[in-house]
Order: structure tokens, then sequence, then C-alpha cells
């Protein structure tokens, strides 16, 4: 008798029962139907993985994955998913964010994040507003949309996520498109292979308050160059990309984080030694 | 010449003068003779060219508080020496050591009576440019307590071993050339003789207390944001971490440092962090957090002058209030406070024990003084107290995370376990975890975060309870040192007093508290709040008795003894 071989897993696997909050023909539907792929591509039980999020649409994922996860505060789950990856190197750690609750309030820790190059794949599904909250610009957002918040439209300069990604340390830059399940599998779980800190920009199209991302799906466009691991191409690349250009953009190779170790104690008591007079 | 169970003895000078060196070593030369002995330091803020005190107690006993009095001040020079006046009360049996050829002593040391010794410390170290004042100041108090020399020569020696031979020479000959210039001169108040004792003794600091009773209570994961006077705490878990195969990360900020040990927690490791109130400020969204989700961490507060930046480097116990009550919606968690150095390893290690077992956050209530306080005492008891977290193995589905159990504490599992997912979640929640907005899910999920930690058994150490009688003192934390020795003057000057200090200030003990106060006719309340925040609290939470008086006051004074035994017979100062 052979030892039975488990089914391979499926995207169906990952899936949980629980009903989405989100509106329909949010782009956040296909994220997950993206993700789901990936983890099945990637063969990872969904016990092995771990889903943190922050606040925001895009933040309440976690629970509709068969995965553990962690819905926490606003703007925290990259620290949150860097301390469980810490502790937990035998999991697979993925953050989901999007662009108020990961390059406004969690900002900070976007740039450490991609710095301390700890092995784990943030994803953010970007749709330049603030959707759970009724529609106020976020930190992507144009500067002439007109929104309660800011009549007339910010008049700020969008915040460049790629580039901050790439210039503060990031092993691994792409941007995917909702609209594109299969691609945006592919592209996730590359992510969640590459070693070190990988972070993946979802254009995810808000139909409610920015029902002029309809046009997304046509301006969106493959890279017409392949990834590169020179830092200073992606760079150039990057500053200049109309903000459609989908694919792996940089593959850097630094070593992922890992804490210091050191030889260790054979008993606690050794540790009062220090202190006897 | 009389002889006194303690002895007082402050340096001071500006900043990188030594006093805090010639401090310490006083301190362990009088350990070596078989004494014990307490130093703290008082620092302005800057790194250099500030201003510093040593202020040490050498005792035969074990002491956890400064006396009323300080018996020497040594003046290494006396450069904003102003500063600390209030700092270092004398007396006109007090004896100040100064350089003739500097600046004046004080005005206040003048105004104390207090005998001054002229000690030429500028003319010694021009003709010896090798020695250094503060060594030379070092000798000269060392004589005036008739220390053996050959201990202080010792610890020279193994101190200066590194910068070499000449070092080492030079500060010997310092030290003789202090002593030397202080002819027989004694102090009129020595140390009686040390007693002998083979029980085994410790030096360390709140701070130290605090990393090791962590590591001993499970601790495995710390995120570390630095911060005054806090650090030394993160700094010292840094390496002993690593030994027992943990980790200390450091994080970006406060809001990550919290964020990171609810994922370490969250992730199956006891998990800690230590910050001052600014820190907790950030920290306590992200606490509410660890509430809802029921995710055990410590946090270690280590208490400074508030509000705002306030001042850094000096004590006080006004973050009674945020740690309480600082968390937004119904929020029980725990708040320890420890009440003396080796207490900060206790009451550490009991704060991780009860998190673990209730799954909720502590805020362990340190504080400046305790934190960064030197003190050789009798090494601390061993307590068996170890973080066993309740968690889910065989699961049958659907799990249910936040189940309603009998004691409100609820199987968690652990990333990894087969059939234990579910998503630990700030909304409120049902008992899968699951996002709702209905009141009775609502209700249920408040009851069962109130009820784990109100039927929890905390036994004897909620807090310590001495002495009987009508009067009672009753403080919290690091005023408990202070507390202790009043109770035990009024007691040998035959008064009935007890202390009550509890341990555990969140969640509350109504019927262990009114227990404390059963016999009670007047209490005075002593705490360094400004604004009486612990009475205020106690006043929300238990019946005083009628006769309440309250002593308090703003850091960095401390109180003293003395202070708080004439606030308890004259009727205390409200």
């Amino acid at each position: 008798m052979s030892a039975s071989v488990p089914l391979p897993l499926r995207p169906h696997d990952y899936k949980s029962d629980v009903k989405p909050v989100w509106c329909p023909g949010c782009g956040d539907y296909h994220v997950l139907i993206a993700l789901t792929r990936a983890l099945a591509e990637l063969q990872v039980p969904p016990e092995r993985v771990a889903l943190v999020s922050g606040i925001g649409c895009s933040s309440r994922i976690p629970a509709y994955t068969t995965c553990y996860g962690f819905h926490g505060v606003h703007g925290r789950s990259l620290a949150l998913g860097a301390g469980l990856k810490l502790v937990r190197p035998d999991l697979t750690v993925v953050v989901a964010s999007g662009d108020g609750d990961g390059y406004s309030i969690g900002g900070n820790h976007f740039l450490h994040a991609c710095r301390r190059n700890i092995d784990m794949t943030y994803l953010v599904m970007d749709n330049h507003i603030y959707g759970m909250t009724k529609g106020q610009p976020s930190p992507t957002t144009e500067p002439d949309i007109d929104t309660a918040l800011a009549p007339g439209g910010t008049g700020l300069r969008p915040f460049n996520p790629l580039v901050i990604a790439l210039a503060s340390g990031a092993n691994f830059v792409a941007r995917a498109f909702s609209g594109n399940p299969p691609e945006t599998a592919g592209i996730i779980a590359e992510a969640v292979r590459h070693p070190g800190f990988s972070f993946v920009e979802i254009l995810s199209p808000c139909v409610t308050y920015r029902p002029d991302q309809k046009v997304w799906k046509e301006r969106v466009h493959r890279a017409p160059v392949d990834a590169t691991d020179d830092a200073a191409r992606a760079a150039r690349r990057l500053m200049t990309d109309d903000g459609f250009n989908l694919g792996v953009l940089y593959r850097g190779n630094r070593r992922p984080y890992r804490p210091h170790g050191c030889e260790q104690i054979g008993e606690l008591a050794e540790l009062e030694k220090e202190f006897e007079l | 010449m009389a002889e006194a169970p303690s002895v007082s003895v402050a340096f001071v000078g500006s900043g990188g003068a030594g006093a805090l060196t010639s401090g310490r070593l006083l301190l362990e030369a009088a350990c070596k003779s078989g004494w014990n002995g307490l130093l703290t330091r008082s620092v302005g803020p800057q790194i250099r060219g500030g201003e510093a005190a040593a202020l040490l107690r050498l005792a035969i006993d074990s002491v956890e508080c400064h006396s009323n009095r300080f018996d020497l001040l040594v003046g290494i020079d006396w450069l904003n020496a102003n500063r600390f006046e209030t700092e270092i009360p004398l007396g006109p049996n007090s004896v100040v050591i100064s350089d003739p050829n500097g600046a004046a002593p004080p005005a206040i040391v003048a105004a104390s009576g207090a005998q001054i010794l002229e000690l030429p410390l500028k003319e010694l170290t021009k003709a010896n440019p090798s020695w250094r004042a503060n060594m030379v100041a070092l000798g000269a108090a060392a004589s005036l307590l008739g220390f053996d020399e050959s201990i202080l020569a010792d610890l020279i020696a193994t101190r200066f071993e590194e910068k070499g031979a000449e070092a080492v020479t030079a500060s010997l000959e310092a030290v003789r050339g202090g002593a030397h210039a202080l002819g027989n001169h004694r102090l009129g108040t020595t140390l009686a003789p040390p007693r002998r004792t083979a029980a085994r003794r410790w030096l360390l600091t709140g701070n130290e207390a605090v990393g090791l009773g962590a590591i001993r209570g499970g601790i495995r994961f710390a995120a570390a944001y630095p911060i005054t006077p806090a650090s030394e705490i993160l700094e010292w878990l840094a390496p002993n971490l690593a030994k027992v195969g943990g980790c200390l990360v450091q994080a970006e900020d406060e809001l990550a440092s919290i964020n990171m040990i609810i994922g370490g927690s969250y992730g199956g490791a006891p998990s800690l962090t230590a910050t001052s109130g600014p820190g907790l400020s950030l920290m306590v969204e992200s606490l509410g957090l660890a509430v809802a989700a029921e995710v055990p961490v410590v946090v270690v507060d280590v208490m400074r002058g508030g509000p705002s930046t306030g001042i850094p480097t000096k004590s006080e116990q006004a973050d009674l209030n945020i740690a309480v009550y600082g968390l937004h919606g119904d929020a029980p968690h725990l708040v320890v406070a420890p009440q003396s150095v080796p207490d900060c390893l206790i009451a550490t290690q009991w704060a991780v024990y009860l998190a673990e077992e209730l799954q909720t956050p502590a805020i362990v209530l340190s504080d400046q003084f305790l934190g960064q306080a030197l003190l050789a005492c009798a090494r601390p008891a061993d307590v068996s107290f170890i973080g066993q977290r309740r968690k889910a193995t065989e699961i049958a589905a659907p799990y249910c995370r936040y189940a309603l159990t009998a004691d409100g504490v609820s199987p968690m599992a652990v990333p990894g376990v087969p059939g234990g997912q579910y998503t630990a979640d700030g909304l409120t929640h049902t008992v899968r975890g699951l996002p709702t907005s209905s009141a009775g899910d609502h209700d249920a999920q408040l009851d069962k975060r109130r009820d784990k930690l109100e039927r929890f058994a905390y036994g004897d150490l909620w807090a310590t309870l001495e002495g009987e009688g009508p009067l009672a003192v009753m403080t919290f934390g690091s005023l408990t040192g202070a507390a202790r020795e009043a109770v035990g003057e009024l007691t040998r000057a035959g008064h009935a007093v007890r202390l009550i200090a509890p341990r555990l200030l969140s969640p509350v003990r109504p019927n262990d508290m009114a227990a404390a106060f059963q016999g009670v006719r007047r209490l005075l309340v002593v705490e360094q709040t400004h604004s009486a925040q612990f009475h205020r609290y106690l006043k929300a939470h238990y019946t005083l008795p009628a006769d309440t008086a309250v002593l308090n006051r703003a850091g960095p004074l401390p109180i003293r003894p003395g202070e708080i035994c004439r606030a308890l017979l004259e009727g205390g100062i409200s």
C-alpha cells in the first residue's frame, strides 16, 4: 500500500465563506481571487499563511481567506507582520493594505519595512481614495480630484510608492492590476518566493468613489522591458513611467534581515551571574 | 563617634566631571566590605556639560529609599549645583567637601549650618596632572567614612584595567591624595559594622531587574524604541534574549514596537516592550487592539516627569492615569507596579505570567527612580510564575477563538496549527472572530474580557500589607520604600501603623481592599503626582476611611520617610 498522497490545494481551498463588505464591482474582489490563485500555485497550506492587515476596505481581506489573519489598527500592519515573521520564520507572512493605510498613516512603517528587508510580502490595493470613510483624498489621489474634504482638489503631487519602496531598500518591486487576476496571481506568487521584503502595488479601482477609474483597464500595459536588479536603472524607469506599467520592475539580491543570534546558555540561572556581589 | 544603620553621601559635579563614577565606586567599595546600599542619579538632560549628582545611601541592611538628610556632600565642582539643592537636604550635622579655590558652594549649604571641609582639588590636580578630581574626591569621601583603602584599590585596579597600568596607578594615587588631604577627619556619624551573612547578594538596577524578570517569566521577543529612562531595559534584553534563543528588534517608533510585539505574541512568543510616558501615549491605541483581539503583551513604562517631554531624566508617578484609563472604549487590562528594585524582577515576571494566563496586555508601571537606581540587596527569592498561555491544539470545526468560557479565557490557536485559522480583530467580533455590530455580540465579548480579569485568583502578590493598627500609609510603586521606612519609624516610636501598597493597580480588588482597610481609622495616601491621581483613583473604586489625608507632590523631588511620618501624625497635607 502506498501512503495516501494529499490532493493539491486549489484556489477554492483558500477562500472562506465570509461575505465581503466590498461594493459590487470593487477591484478588491479580483485581488482576493488573485491571492487565492497565488497561494494555490505556491501550494502552501492555509494554516502556514498569515495575512496581516490594517484598516480600510482592502484590509478586510484576511477574514475572506482560510488563512490565519490579523486585522489590526490603522496603518500598523507592516509592524505587526514584521513581529510575527521574526518570531515565526516558518510562516508565509503576507501583509495587505491600501493607499491610505499604507502610504499615509502607515508611511513611516513602509519606509522601514523596505529598509529592514524582512522576508515577507506587502500587497497594497491602491485605488487613490479613502473608500471606507466615503471618498477622501489619499496620498496617491491626483491633485485635481474634487472631494468634500478637499473641494477643488488637493493640489498636491501624488506619492510615488514604487520609487519610495526602491529608495528605501525593498528587495522586490512590482505593479499589478486587479482586473487581470491570472497575471496578478503570478506576480504575487513570485513576490512571496523572492527572499526579503517584496512590494506589490496593485491598482484596484474603486467603482463607488472613483468611477473615472473604469478606464484603468484600457490604460494598463505590460512593462516594455524585463525586471532589472540594478536599482539605479529601476529608479530611472520608475521615475519616468506612466503609473500603469505592469509587471515585476525590480528584483534585488539583498540578504533578508535576520535577528542577531549568539551561543545559547544552558540554564536561565546563568543570566543572574552578572549581578552577584 | 555615633554609629548609624545608614549614611548618606552625595557627589555633585558638572556633566563629565565623574560624579557618577565616584558614586558607583564608593557603593561598590561599601558592598565589598559587607554593607548594602542604594545609588540613584540625578542628572540634567545634557549628555555632556550639564550637571550630575550621585546620591548614595550606604547601610547595614538593604535600603529602598533615600533618608531625610545627607551626611556628606562632596562638590567636585559647584557648577550648576544649585539645580540639585532641593534634592540634597543637609543639616547642621552634615559635612560638605568644597574646593577653597573653586566657586563657592550653593547658598543652601551655608543656610543648613553644615560643616565645610576644604579640599584643594584644583591645586592637587594641577600639581599632579594625571590625577582626576573625582578620584581625589572619592578618596576624601572614603577616608571620611573610614573605608578600608585596599578594597577601593582592588576596585580601581579592575575598573581601570583596560585603560592600562598608568591609569590604575594615577587613580590610586589620586584616591590616596584625597584621603591624605583631609588628614584624620572622620564623619560624626559612621556606619555600624556590616552584618556577617552568608546570604547571596546582588548589585543591580531596577531596569536590569525588569529584564531578568521578563526572561524568567517567559518573554522571548522584544521590540525596542529608545527612550529615557527605559532604554537600559532594552539594552539589557538585546544580548540576553539572544542567549535564550529569543530576539529583540529595534523598531522605527513606538507605534511599530507595540505592533511588533502584538505580532510576535500572536505568533506564540511571549513578547514585551519598554518605554516611558511619551512612548506609552503612542502605544495606547494598539494596547486597545491587544485587549480586543486578546493578545497577551507586556509594556513596561518607566515613568518620568510629564506631561509631554517633561523631565526625561527624573522620576514621577503621573502616568498612573494613562496606564489605567488611557485606552478608548471599555478596555480592561492589567496594570502592575513594582515596589522596589528587586520587586522590578518579581512584578515583571508576575506581569508576564498574568498577561499570558489572561490573554490581555499588562502595563508594568516602574519609574526613573527604580529603573536607574543601583541597589545592593539580598538575592530576591525565586518565584515560580511562568507564562502558560492556554493554547488550542486539537480543534473541532468551527474553531471559536473567542468562545465564551466559565473563566472568560478561551484556548488560543497559534498560526501553523491546522483547523485553528481565525482572524484576530480589533473590530467587535463574534465568538468565531468575525466582525459584527450586533449589541448582543458586543456585550458578550465585553463581559468576557471583564470577567476573565475579575475572576482570576491573583493571590497574595496583589498588594503588600504590613503591620497592624488604626493608622495606615497607602502608596504604590517606588514610594513603597519610603512608606515602609516611615511605618518602621512610627512603629518603633510606639504607634500602631500599617502599610498598604497595591502591586496590582488594575483590575481593582474591592473585597481584598475592604479587608485591608478593616480597622483603619486614619489613612494617609502618598504619591508622587501633582494632581493626586492615586487618591482620585482610590476614591473612585474603594470606600476610603473618613479620615483620609493625601501627601502628594510632583516629581522629581522624592517624598522622604520623615515627611510621611509627620503627615500621618499631623493629619496630612491636602
